[in-house]
């Protein structure tokens, strides 16, 4: 077969083209090698040959994919599969990075300060709370605000804001779901980097506040980073376990929002551990407390201790385990959830 | 006498025409045996050349989908653990409508619908095939099942080659984004390069001929423009294996004249074509295979005027 044969002609098949009679097996056999040209025989070749090089597509240079899906393929082939979703879904990273800075651009269209709209409320709750809460704590602005202003931040815009949204992380992409087979991590990535993409707007606001009060942490801030990224593993694992049971039971986001309401306040967020004293011997039990801590030390200039550390991986791990078994037990059934 | 002669005369009648009828009925079996019920395999033999295993195939087997229907209380997590705690007599039952799949309930009480049923069939390089059936016969699942949206509740499925899925024309498009922003998104779904965007981009932008509108947002378009840029995104892949609903019969005249040709490009361009539609015409000169699906299940699986003929009687 040559390369490229003519072009083959538009018509499709005649709409009659086993016309009744001795001779028909004959002549469509003649058609069947290709004499015909449309039904299949050159056609296909010369689709092979030249229509791999279409140039719009510029994924036919791919070796062939497959797809294989056995609904007996037992808990083995289902963590593989949970793990190829994974591994795929990375791959698409630009796609998952566009769509989270898209669905941020898209929220804040068309207002005037764009996603500092956010940082406008954060900065106003901050400013009045801090003038509340340090009148009711005895304490002084200037030692109050910093600490106030970065907690506020981080769980607002960061620990509440993600775990609310991890719970719309699939349902919030029912079109795509049902339109093409796409990993379900392109959505988790999709949630995540849209929340940090929210927290980076509103972290102006404890730098503000650093520079009002001339609060600087020091190097000890970096210490912070390793705490963000483990944050944004517990984020993913955040949304792959509340994506896939929100998809299921519609009634869990409001449970979530009770839940989270909850923790903000037995978590030191608007107050200090230490002002619980001898009493706080239950907080390293609240897993929101060590891993606030991650961060929030770091960015007030303590360095976070071992213990800390630890309660927060080991958190993080047994979090991660339970949602990996989760996903791998539900991958195949969000598409028909959500 | 009369009435024997007359009843005599009956069968030879019957016979005479019979006898027209065997020449042809002999025709159109011979016709129908080798050339028309055998054509799929033979033809694959003669049209798929000697590589089958380098080429895209679609292997289904037994495959079953159950949908869960959610309607009101099993949405819940409350209301689930209720049932589940104190319900433990309902009694499985199977309902049969018109049309669609049959409902029933499984283990856990749910309402399903049997989407597909034990649905098994091979496809090879070359084959395009129709479905056909009533709405709710299980034709847009199957190809969502085929397409890996669906993932088999029983039996497997296997797709070698890329699969491309035509099944919503506005699928991924957002109305607050602009054309060419659309296109750029389109192409990031696909998994496209910066090279790969920009001769999608180049491609679309020739084919939905929308002038300076490509820069404008697309809640500005009127809805023939809007179906322009979706078809043209939605066409411009060229996957060995598509999978297409019939919604690309929609539009305007003018344009479904070229819309047409494009999509005939793209068909010619994949190895293997899965249809459906209710328009018997397109299935009738598209196709090389017909399923017609019915609950679910396959009813008939042969050529186009087989199964058109089959289809066309009930």
């Amino acid at each position: 077969m040559n390369a490229l044969p003519p072009v083959p002609p538009p018509a499709p098949p005649p709409a009659t083209p086993l016309a009744p009679g001795p001779a028909a097996t004959e002549r469509r056999d003649q058609a069947d090698d290709g004499r015909d040209g449309t039904p299949r025989g050159s056609d296909e070749r010369g689709a092979r040959a030249g229509g791999s090089a279409a140039p719009p597509a510029g994924v036919a240079a791919l070796p062939r994919p497959v797809l294989r899906m056995d609904a007996r393929i037992g808990a083995m082939g289902r963590a593989a599969a949970a793990w190829a979703d994974l591994r795929d879904g990375t791959r698409l990273w630009r796609l998952a990075l566009s769509l989270g800075f898209l669905d941020i651009r898209l929220r804040y269209r068309g207002s005037l300060l764009g996603p500092f709209w956010l940082t406008l409320s954060s900065a106003v709750m901050v400013a009045s709370m801090g003038a509340v809460f340090s009148l009711l704590f005895h304490t002084s602005l200037r030692g109050y605000l910093p600490f106030l202003s970065v907690s506020i931040i981080l769980w607002q815009a960061g620990i509440g804001a993600l775990a609310g949204e991890a719970c719309t992380s699939f349902t919030g992409a029912e079109q795509t779901i049902r339109s093409m087979r796409m990993p379900f991590t392109v959505q988790v990535l999709r949630t995540v980097w849209r929340n940090l993409l929210v927290l980076a707007h509103n972290i102006v606001v404890p730098l503000a506040v650093f520079a009002i009060f001339g609060a600087w942490p020091g190097v000890e801030a970096v210490l912070s980073l390793p705490g963000l990224l483990l944050w944004i593993v517990d984020g993913m694992a955040a949304c792959f376990l509340l994506g896939a049971i929100c998809a299921r039971f519609r009634d869990i986001p409001p449970i979530v929002g009770s839940l989270l309401q909850i923790a903000y306040y037995v978590t030191p967020v608007i107050w200090n551990p230490s002002q619980l004293g001898a009493k706080g011997w239950w907080l390293p039990l609240n897993p929101f407390f060590p891993l606030m801590e991650v961060v929030r030390a770091p960015l007030l200039g303590h360095v976070p201790s071992a213990m800390i550390w630890e309660a927060a991986v080991g958190y993080s791990l047994a979090f991660c385990l339970v949602s990996a078994l989760l996903f791998i037990r539900a991958r195949s059934r969000i598409a028909f959830w959500v | 006498m009369t009435v024997d002669g007359s009843l005599g005369m009956l069968p030879d009648a019957r016979n005479g025409d019979g006898q027209g009828g065997d020449v042809r009925g002999n025709g159109v079996r011979s016709d129908d045996v080798p050339g028309h019920g055998i054509p799929p395999p033979e033809a694959l033999d003669a049209g798929a050349p000697a590589d089958p295993g380098d080429g895209a195939a679609v292997t289904v087997s037994a495959l079953s989908l159950d949908f869960p229907i959610y309607h009101g209380g099993s949405r819940s997590l409350k209301k689930t653990v209720l049932s589940l705690a104190s319900n433990r007599m309902g009694r499985s039952r199977d309902t049969d409508a018109g049309t669609g799949g049959h409902l029933g309930t499984d283990r856990t009480h749910r309402v399903v619908v049997r989407a597909l049923r034990e649905v098994s069939f091979t496809l090879r390089s070359g084959e395009r095939l129709g479905l056909v059936g009533h709405n709710g016969a299980g034709k847009s699942t199957l190809l969502r099942a085929l397409g890996g949206i669906y993932e088999p509740v029983a039996g497997s499925v296997e797709v070698l080659g890329s699969v491309g899925t035509l099944l919503d024309p506005n699928f991924g498009m957002n109305l607050d984004l602009t054309g060419r922003e659309n296109i750029v998104l389109r192409g990031r779904y696909a998994g496209l390069n910066g090279t790969g965007i920009r001769a999608l981009e180049a491609d679309v932008e020739a084919f939905a001929s929308l002038g300076p509108f490509l820069d404008l947002p697309v809640r500005t378009y009127s809805s023939g423009m809007v179906v322009r840029l979706g078809f043209a995104l939605s066409t411009a892949a060229a996957p060995q294996v598509l999978l297409m609903d019939e919604w690309f019969m929609a539009g305007d005249a003018k344009f479904q004249d070229k819309a047409h040709r494009r999509l005939e490009t793209v068909v010619r361009g994949a190895e293997i074509l899965v249809l459906t539609s209710h328009t018997l015409e397109i299935l009738r000169s598209w196709c090389t295979r017909l399923i017609w699906l019915e609950h679910g299940a396959i009813r008939m699986d042969g050529t186009p005027d087989e199964v058109l003929a089959a289809y066309a009687g009930v």
